[in-house]
């Protein structure tokens, strides 16, 4: 009661957004380039360029939820576009291509799928094992790492190629309404089965895959005492140890969960390219970390989310096409990337200005 | 009969406990017997070994000798954990919360309620912390809010509030009322009496006389990693309380003080200096030659002082004036400027004052690598192997080779390195926080002659250290703070034990002032 006055305590919709401030500027930022594409590009809300944009941005989402489940326990991984490429050629090795004639095997591509998230996961779980047990800095054991999941990869599928079912491709990447069986909604679909039918062409298969996966994998391990720990270890590792938590469990996890999602990013890339390529992932890593910085989520560990890493990764896909549309030469995308994320990062990092302790700033 | 005989038994007895650290004897042979159903203050100056014996009772220290026993058990603790099992449950002065989290995520974190699948049930958790904090006392405590965003104060509520959600038979407090006010004293006081009334027992280490007195019921001094005494509250008098915190003769290692002189012309003025909310309306003067002591408990705002007139700090009020002038310090690197030469000797010298992995050579040079530049603007080896003889030489720093790296001396010779490197800027104003902290006797007599010297020869030291024989030893005057203010200026035959400590804590004068 006494202290109430001067708690710094803020009502609730100024408290949220002074808490989500740096998640809510990737939103900003994804809605503004957004808005900048769709005046450029007339054809912007069109099935057909909605579903690649968003096949687009998929892998680059699912590379970005697994460095952010690392960072934040603080640690990084370099080694996430090495998993990717990893699951990639993982998954091209072991679809079987049916005879002639032959229906596509469906028990073959539940296995394909089950094998690819675990070897993901599996590399997150040696990444995590050897970054506790080892007391490695996770930079340079996912360096390493890295090397050694290329290698995989490149012993896997030395030369790009190899077989993908195409039916696999068309599930992950199409559009709703091109997977519902024909005549869903009717023969001749009047009102609401219209008004559905059209909604259902609108919308992009992967962005459903996305919401499952959230739904099935980040939802259930933001929630649990799990989720918790790894915040808490990412926060302050020491008070987190004094106050009872399994802090190597935690750690572990988190690595295996950046596994797992970067395993899921290899299954979607193999569908969006039908191929397999032991080079295909390397670009993800340091895009993932620009991401998961530009999404909010501290490099320090403890606060943040894959909310703003998806905002980011969304929003980072419009550079090229807005470049594209303004006729700006190609060439120049890196220089406009790179503009964007610094001016994302800076606008997040404003708030510096109102630290007292200038010491405290270079802590 | 036999319910009686229980009683009887100390809930927690640590006998003859010892523990070193490196050459320092933090305890030797302390022995503490705490009763249940009473609340035991222990006191003694900052480094009397309080807060190592808690740590091994609290399992985060291991002790190298001795015996604890928990209600007639011999035990040993083996970690904090391991500790909560058994009943035994620590807040200390660093806080355990984790700023990132909310109130209640940090108040159940090990064990937060679930529901059917497994994950966190929010509204019972909210619910579970609004009864806890009721039941407390403290109901005005958002469990949503996040600790980062609470003032200190109530961060200090939620930890104790996470002690008591463990039940503990033992809860011990180690200064856990040092940053609240005194209304919240209260709620605290009202939780421990209650604890107390169930028969557990609360240790309470606390550095305000006025609490232990209004809140304890027995009372055990330390001193010099010993317990001096333990008395039922009530019947030991002040004097015999700090006589016994203190107890010891002050060594002759100071050089002699020079008499005190008439009119001294101020070198460093500091006019109505604030910094919310640490520092209030502070005004002191240095003059030259002379060397002015800070003195208070730890956390009054002794370092923010420092900070704030070396540059560290944003958003201070007031004015400072050096040599006459006004002048205005933004950083660091403006304080040790020619035209200011304010030097600062950092409480921290692994983290603040060296840079470790570097050379000796290159720490001492760093501070006045640009006066050793050739004119191609590089820097010129042979004037800087001379400066770092000159220091080495002046410091008499014991080394191998200057290309070693700094982090290979022993302390006391890494605080020379420090302290030499700031001499070399020929600064005329030194800030000292703790400079002779945890170094051996010998290099502290080194330090304290160093000291005069550089006063002798014209130089303003502001000399803040928690250990009263120096300021008593050393200092021309004390400023003594208390929360934020300077509470006292002790000049002349004032400057004794007694009247620091009691001054320390927020005590008027031991003796009647005439």
């Amino acid at each position: 009661m006494v202290s109430k006055m001067n708690s710094g305590q803020r009502p609730g919709i100024r408290r949220l957004i002074f808490r989500h401030f740096r998640v809510l500027i990737a939103f900003a930022i994804m809605f503004a380039l957004m808005g900048v594409t769709a005046s450029l590009n007339k054809r912007f809300f069109t099935p057909a360029v909605i579903t690649s944009t968003s096949n687009q941005s998929m892998t680059l989402i699912f590379a970005g939820a697994a460095q952010t489940s690392v960072v934040i326990t603080g640690g990084i991984d370099l080694s996430v576009g090495s998993i990717i490429s990893m699951c990639n050629s993982l998954a091209s090795a072991l679809f079987i291509e049916p005879a002639d004639g032959e229906p596509v095997n469906i028990a073959n591509i539940i296995f394909v799928v089950v094998t690819v998230l675990l070897a993901g996961a599996g590399a997150g779980l040696i990444n995590g094992l050897i970054v506790v047990y080892g007391r490695l800095q996770p930079i340079i054991v996912t360096l390493a790492t890295s090397s050694i999941f290329s290698g995989i990869a490149l012993f896997l599928r030395p030369r790009p190629g190899g077989y993908v079912p195409r039916i696999y491709g068309d599930i992950l990447t199409r559009r709703v309404g091109q997977l519902l069986p024909e005549n869903a909604f009717g023969a001749e679909p009047m009102g609401l089965m219209a008004f559905l039918e059209n909604v259902f062409d609108f919308i992009p298969a992967s962005f459903i895959f996305l919401l499952l996966v959230l739904l099935v994998v980040w939802i259930p391990f933001r929630r649990s005492r799990l989720g918790l720990w790894v915040y808490a270890v990412g926060s302050n590792e020491g008070a987190a140890y004094m106050s009872g938590v399994n802090v190597n469990f935690a750690k572990v996890s988190a690595y295996v969960l950046g596994g797992l999602f970067a395993g899921i990013g290899g299954l979607f890339l193999t569908a969006q390219t039908l191929t397999g390529d032991a080079n295909t992932g390397a670009v993800f890593t340091l895009q993932s970390i620009a991401i998961v910085v530009l999404g909010g989520t501290s490099l320090f560990g403890g606060s943040g989310g894959v909310a703003g890493t998806i905002a980011a990764a969304i929003a980072l896909r419009f550079i090229p096409n807005i470049l594209f549309f303004a006729r700006v030469n190609p060439l120049q995308q890196p220089l406009w990337e790179g503009a964007v994320i610094l001016l994302a990062v800076a606008a997040g990092a404003s708030r510096i200005f109102t630290v007292r302790n200038r010491l405290d700033t270079m802590r | 009969m036999e319910k009686e005989l229980k009683e009887k038994i100390p809930l927690l007895e640590a006998s003859l406990v010892s523990k070193r650290f490196g050459n320092t004897i933090a305890l030797n042979e302390a022995t503490l017997v705490c009763q249940p159903g009473s609340i035991h203050a222990l006191v003694g100056e900052n480094g009397a070994g309080k807060s190592t014996l808690i740590k091994i009772v609290a399992g985060v220290v291991t002790p190298d000798s001795g015996m604890i026993k928990i209600e007639g058990h011999e035990s040993t603790i083996q970690s904090p954990a391991d500790a909560a099992r058994k009943g035994i449950v620590p807040v200390f002065q660093e806080l355990s919360l984790l700023s990132d989290l909310t109130v209640a995520e940090n108040i159940f974190i090990v064990n937060p309620p679930r529901n059917q699948f497994g994950l966190i049930n929010r509204s019972k958790l909210k619910e579970q912390t609004e009864a806890l904090c009721a039941g407390l006392g403290i109901e005005h405590l958002d469990p949503n809010a996040l600790i980062g965003e609470l003032p200190l104060a109530q961060r200090q509520l939620v930890e104790i509030a996470k002690a008591l959600s463990h039940d503990p038979k033992l809860l011990i407090l180690d200064e856990g009322t040092s940053a609240l006010s005194v209304q919240d004293v209260e709620v605290v006081f009202r939780m421990i009496r209650r604890i107390r009334d169930q028969g557990r027992s609360v240790i309470f280490i606390s550095h305000r006389m006025s609490e232990v007195e209004e809140i304890a019921d027995t009372l055990t001094i330390f001193r010099d990693g010993e317990d001096v005494g333990s008395f039922p509250m009530g019947t030991v008098s002040h004097e015999e309380m700090v006589r016994l915190m203190i107890g010891r003769n002050l060594d002759q290692v100071f050089p002699p003080k020079p008499a005190p002189a008439q009119e001294r012309e101020a070198m460093l003025k500091v006019e109505g200096l604030s910094w919310d909310p640490k520092l209030h309306d502070i005004n002191l003067t240095v003059g030259k030659g002379e060397i002015v002591g800070l003195g208070g408990l730890d956390g009054q705002g002794q370092g923010e002082l420092l900070f704030a007139l070396f540059g560290v700090l944003r958003g201070v009020k007031g004015n400072i004036r050096v040599d006459g002038q006004r002048v205005k310090i933004q950083s660091p690197s403006i304080a040790a400027s020619k035209k200011i030469g304010m030097a600062l000797i950092p409480e921290d010298r692994k983290t603040e004052g060296l840079i470790l992995p570097m050379s000796i050579g290159s720490n001492a040079v760093l501070t006045v690598i640009d006066r050793l530049l050739s004119q191609f603007g590089l820097v010129d080896r042979s004037k800087e192997s001379k400066t770092i003889k000159k220091m080495v030489e002046q410091m008499q720093v014991k080394l191998e080779s200057n290309n070693a790296p700094v982090r290979s001396l022993s302390g006391g010779n890494q605080q020379k390195v420090v302290i030499g490197k700031w001499l070399l800027t020929e600064a005329q104003i030194y800030l000292l926080h703790d400079p002779t902290r945890g170094i051996d006797v010998g290099t502290k007599q080194e330090i304290y002659q160093l000291m005069r010297q550089l006063a002798d020869d014209g130089a303003s030291i502001l000399f803040f250290s928690t250990e009263l024989s120096e300021l008593v030893g050393m200092c021309d005057r004390v400023l003594v703070l208390y929360e934020g203010r300077i509470f006292r200026e002790l000049v002349n035959d004032q400057i004794n034990e007694e009247e620091i400590v009691s001054a320390a804590l927020g005590l008027n004068s031991t003796r009647q002032e005439s």
